[in-house]
């Protein structure tokens, strides 16, 4: 059996100011796996994702991508194959337009001229924004904004895909647009939110994290429909909502 | 081109002044400018001399008078004070429809007048006639360095989602009773602008981890900057664009010969 996309040993993280975000985290994820991470508010999600491509460093554990274990020097090619799209697309898109937005990231990993140019084109048709290449993202509604975060990260073409709250801020229109774009992709993904139904309708598999471990791991399904495992955690589905063991 | 650039200094259009490369317009406007500050202020016709080559640029690029004027008040606070110097300065004195004005002060309120109008004019034209993503790739290649490239590529990006979260700010204050005009407020209007400050801080932080997460390693790539952007300036660009930046000069030298 080849590598898991994601492996995570032991992974220990505290901020300076002395709170502990995680507190030993062990996670596998297998490629082409869509996983859910749940949790309530400061759980230690965001913290966690941060970690996946080495933007912050583990006081202790250990993370490997597709065989890779994350070190100093094997830090650009882990960034290059994890993909992280931020919650809110105006930290993610600080370019004049939004071609030379998609083009940063290629850029950095080495891309020139006419492949650069095919990266920006075909990422840029995947979201279904190929005629908004030259427009500030400034100008953009937010659901275009999301989309066009999403194509600056697709443009590196990494093997791990990791969406924090894909869904915030969004009309319902444009939550299924992008659910739509998501569900065509093949990468291994990894989608942080509180949105229950999205993660029901886009992952097979769901973990539940709260102060800093996993307190659950399973089938999207089942997860969703422990709803006293979900109280325990603070999360619940929308009213009239239910999800059936699958 | 420039589809939705809504920037109010930006005049969309297709002109051979818009067509230029941004760098060899940046170059022009530094010359023009230099030219205009070097130029002795007794002397009169010279300015005459450099709005002619102003509005010959205007007509070239297209930019009606009426779109333009509005947009020069901008200079207005900064020639208030030019309006004192007439009576504030020493010196041989005229009378002036019964008044008792400065000679020094007349002409150094002409000077201040006279240049900063041509100055605001010459930058608006290039600004008018420029996208702002034109600007970054137009810098690098002026050779200036890659960090205040991009300094600058992130306020032209930042300064609007800023101002944005100072404007809803502002109106949560106000729907809560809050009036910032009044003195004795001017306390939470401070509170305001710490915590847009702290707000902006934060954001920077994030923007950086999304720039690392994308591979950054301290600079911009240039093919990234240049994606969509005029191709760098071919000798024949430099030579019709520095046109009106040489009349300038050779304006300026005459008048030192002249004087």
């Amino acid at each position: 059996m080849s590598a898991p996309a994601v492996q995570v040993r032991g992974l220990r993280y505290t901020y300076p100011d002395g709170h502990i975000a995680l507190d030993g985290i062990d996670l596998d994820v297998a490629a082409g796996e869509r996983v859910a991470l749940l949790g309530p508010n400061g759980a230690g999600k965001t913290t966690l994702m941060l970690h996946l491509n080495g933007v912050l460093t583990a006081s202790a554990g250990s993370v490997a991508i597709g065989g890779t274990a994350l070190s100093r020097s094997t830090l650009r090619d882990v960034r290059r194959r994890v993909g992280l799209v931020f919650q809110d697309p105006d930290d993610q898109l600080f370019m004049p337009t939004l071609a030379q937005d998609v083009a940063f990231g290629p850029a950095n990993f080495g891309l020139r001229g006419e492949q650069l140019a095919e990266r920006v084109r075909h990422a840029l048709e995947v979201v279904s924004m190929t005629e908004l290449a030259d427009r500030s993202p400034a100008h953009m509604s937010g659901g275009q904004r999301r989309r066009a975060a999403l194509a600056t990260v697709l443009a590196c073409e990494p093997e791990v895909l990791v969406l924090d709250e894909p869904s915030a801020n969004l009309d319902p229109v444009a939550r299924r647009e992008l659910a739509q774009t998501l569900t065509t992709l093949e990468s291994t993904m990894l989608i942080v939110t509180h949105d229950l139904p999205y993660a029901a309708q886009l992952c097979d598999r769901a973990i539940v994290m709260d102060r800093g471990v996993i307190v659950a791991d399973g089938a999207v399904g089942e997860v969703l429909s422990d709803a006293e495992l979900l109280a325990a955690h603070r999360l619940e589905l929308p009213w009239g909502f239910t999800v059936a063991p699958r | 081109m420039g589809a939705g650039h809504s920037h109010p200094l930006y005049r969309d259009g297709d002109s051979p002044v818009h067509r230029l490369p941004g760098e060899v317009k940046i170059v022009c406007l530094v010359v023009f400018v230099l030219a205009v500050v070097a130029t002795p202020r007794e002397l009169f016709w010279p300015f005459g001399l450099f709005a002619l080559i102003l509005l010959a640029t205007w007509w070239v690029a297209r930019i009606p008078l009426r779109w333009m004027l509005p947009r020069m008040l901008i200079e207005v606070p900064f020639v208030v004070l030019a309006v004192l110097l007439p009576f504030a300065e020493g010196g041989e004195r005229v009378t002036v429809a019964g008044v008792e004005l400065s000679v020094v002060g007349l002409y150094a309120a002409w000077g201040i007048v006279a240049k900063g109008t041509l100055g605001v004019a010459a930058s608006l034209t290039v600004a008018a006639t420029t996208t702002a993503r034109e600007l970054p790739i137009a810098l690098s290649r002026l050779r200036v360095p890659g960090v205040i490239v991009s300094v600058l590529t992130l306020m032209i990006r930042y300064i609007d989602v800023l101002a944005a979260e100072a404007r809803r700010m502002r109106m949560a204050r106000i729907s809560r009773g809050d009036s910032p005009r009044m003195a004795h407020q001017i306390g939470a209007t401070a509170k305001g602008v710490g915590s847009l400050f702290l707000r902006s801080y934060e954001r920077g932080e994030r923007v950086y981890l999304a720039m690392l997460s994308r591979g950054f390693d301290g600079q911009i790539p240039p093919m990234a900057v240049g994606a969509g952007c005029a191709i760098a300036a071919s000798s024949r660009q430099w030579a019709l664009a520095l046109v009106p930046a040489t009349a300038a000069v050779v304006v300026t030298i005459s008048a030192w010969m002249v004087r």
